[in-house]
């Protein structure tokens, strides 16, 4: 929990990692690309402030002391979901799976939540790990992330692609309601633009009893998931990256990011993730509950951050997507009035006028 | 104009499409060498290892059309570095192959359809540029969708805007309308709130990936400034 000005949030991590990039882990013959995304990753790391900096070293891999200390100690974080990322091309175990962050959450029961992953070019053998996973790990949510390179060669999928329908119904049978969808940078075909929406649009058309959280809110296509999510109310914007990438390194930026997600997505729809090991959680939760728009002109049609929207985006929302318990000194009053979602208001106006939407 | 000048020109002529912008002023240029014979050697690199392919495949294309037709180039050849599918890429353009046959297996068409979708984009992105400073000084919906290219105070975002008007087959003369859907159909004065909504979210969209980009690529070049 973090307290500030006598506030208190109840604070949910929705997106973070336990990863392992050590040497030790490259595949053989593919080192080059084990090595190019960490160094990736080590890139967006620098655009945090300085004195949160690791060395590459202790970037590889951190300890599981050095986690608990960074996310729960030091960081505020009182819940936090795993999303598991294979990338077994190049991580010979994986870079965070299931079993690694199970393993985080079997000695921390009250800590975390673990998400898990399917990637439909598995097939059957994919179907089944699924219902071994969420068995014994109680899933709730899974991560796909596809972009993932796979075996066949396949450099990429999406979600409606027909075998992708099969594993989410499956989800659906399983009781797994928050799928987590990440974006780029490869997708098969090659020539499709790779971080397109369109896929993410009309499944959440077709499983409308699934909630759809967009990592990273589409960045770097947050103009299409703005404007995709403002028509699709089971589409949530994952706010890992957008926080992370920006706030300190880019504050206007940010500032216009934040405006235009609380117009068109709203509050309501908005979740908070560090993407620890990416960034700390500290310094990201602390900047964001002291952030407010700037009153710049340029600013002033965007609205304007409350107390109440804080609390919703740093966890409870997440909490209610997850069913986490909110103890009651952190809970919002319920009768906390209408969704604030302007754009949809926009929208419906457009449409009353009789132009396209 | 020297020829050093002239290729250095050119190479300003090339896009990264997806953030329309020059790749010299992204930083992308490496390096760029002009031998006295007209041979000219380019470099280019990029933000991350996994810069997305097809993007990366058409820089590298378009810099080296853009370079081949200087006067006075002899042979060009342009370089991709640091990325994943730099073998892949270099081999392709050096043989004057397209997408398809560079990537064999993976790829169904050659590009001009992302192409276009992300001109599309600049072109509503450019209409937030121009009328943006039209909106804060009072102009209401009606005044904006009577706008014509021709009645806006002439701009370098003007210029561009009418550039990527032109590339895209869209009308970009002075009676042309400023505010336009991407499909050339006007936007009728009770469209406009929407339509301004969603051209500086394109910008925003756009802008945001060229500066996470340049920050990066900074991050991952540090010390070495590149050329243009």
């Amino acid at each position: 929990m973090y307290e500030k000005d006598g506030d208190k949030y109840f604070v949910v991590d929705s997106h973070m990692h336990f990863w392992d990039a050590s040497r030790e882990n490259w595949v053989q013959g593919r080192e080059q690309y084990a090595k190019g995304w960490i160094d990736c990753f080590y890139g967006y790391h620098q655009l945090a402030p300085p004195e949160t900096h690791w060395d590459y070293e202790h970037y590889l891999r951190v300890s599981e002391e050095d986690l608990m200390k960074d996310v729960f100690e030091d960081g505020h974080v009182d819940r936090a979901i795993f999303q598991s990322t294979y990338l077994k091309y190049w991580y010979r175990d994986g870079f965070n799976t299931v079993e690694q962050n199970g393993s985080l959450l079997e000695r921390h029961p009250d800590r975390f939540i673990v998400n898990g992953r399917f990637d439909p070019r598995d097939g059957e053998a994919g179907l089944r790990q699924l219902e071994e996973d969420a068995r014994r790990w109680n899933l709730k949510g899974v991560k796909v992330y596809t972009a993932e390179w796979h075996e066949n060669g396949s450099r990429g999928w999406k979600l409606t692609d027909p075998e992708s329908y099969r594993f989410l119904e499956k989800c659906r049978e399983l009781g797994i309601k928050n799928i987590h969808a990440h974006k780029g940078p490869t997708i098969w075909p090659l020539d499709k633009d790779a971080f397109s929406m369109e896929d993410v649009d009309r499944t959440a058309t077709d499983f409308p009893d699934l909630n759809f959280v967009i990592e990273h809110a589409g960045i770097p296509r947050i103009d299409d998931f703005a404007y995709m999510a403002v028509q699709e109310p089971n589409v949530y914007a994952g706010l890992s990256v957008v926080i992370g990438a920006h706030m300190h390194a880019r504050p206007k930026t940010f500032a216009r990011f934040m405006g235009e997600l609380l117009f068109w997505v709203g509050e309501d729809r908005m979740t908070f993730g560090s993407d620890y090991n990416i960034w700390t959680p500290k310094w990201q939760i602390e900047g964001f509950v002291d952030w407010q728009m700037p009153d710049d002109e340029a600013f002033s049609d965007y609205p304007r951050l409350t107390t109440a929207t804080k609390k919703k985006i740093l966890g409870l929302n997440a909490a209610k997507l997850y069913g986490i318990d909110v103890p009651a000194e952190c809970r919002l009053p319920t009768s906390a009035g209408e969704q604030e979602q302007p754009g949809e208001q926009l929208l419906t106006e457009a449409a009353a006028a009789g132009s396209p939407a | 104009m020297n020829l050093r000048d002239a290729v250095r020109q050119a190479l300003g002529t090339v896009l990264d499409p997806e953030i329309d912008e020059p790749i010299t002023d992204l930083g992308f240029v490496a390096s760029c060498t002009v031998s006295g014979d007209g041979v000219v050697t380019v470099r280019l690199r990029l933000p991350t290892f996994f810069c997305a392919p097809n993007f990366s495949f058409l820089m590298v294309a378009d810099a080296y059309d853009a370079v081949s037709a200087v006067e006075g180039v002899t042979r060009a050849e342009v370089l991709l570095e640091d990325h994943h599918a730099a073998a892949e890429i270099n081999r392709g353009i050096a043989a004057h192959a397209g997408f398809v046959e560079t990537f064999a297996g993976e790829a169904a068409a050659e590009l001009d359809e992302l192409r276009r979708y992300f001109l599309e984009k600049a072109v509503v992105a450019g209409q937030d540029r121009v009328a943006r400073p039209l909106v804060d000084a009072g102009a209401g919906p009606d005044e904006l969708a009577s706008l014509t290219l021709g009645s806006v105070p002439g701009s370098p975002a003007l210029d561009r805007l009418r550039r990527r008007r032109t590339a895209l087959g869209l009308p970009s003369d002075d009676g042309a309308p400023l505010l336009l859907h991407p499909d050339g159909n006007p936007v009728a004065a009770e469209q406009v709130p929407l339509h301004l909504r969603r051209a500086r979210l394109t910008r925003l969209g756009m802008e945001a990936n060229g500066e996470l980009c340049t920050s990066i690529l900074r991050t991952r070049y540090r010390g070495t400034l590149g050329t243009g």
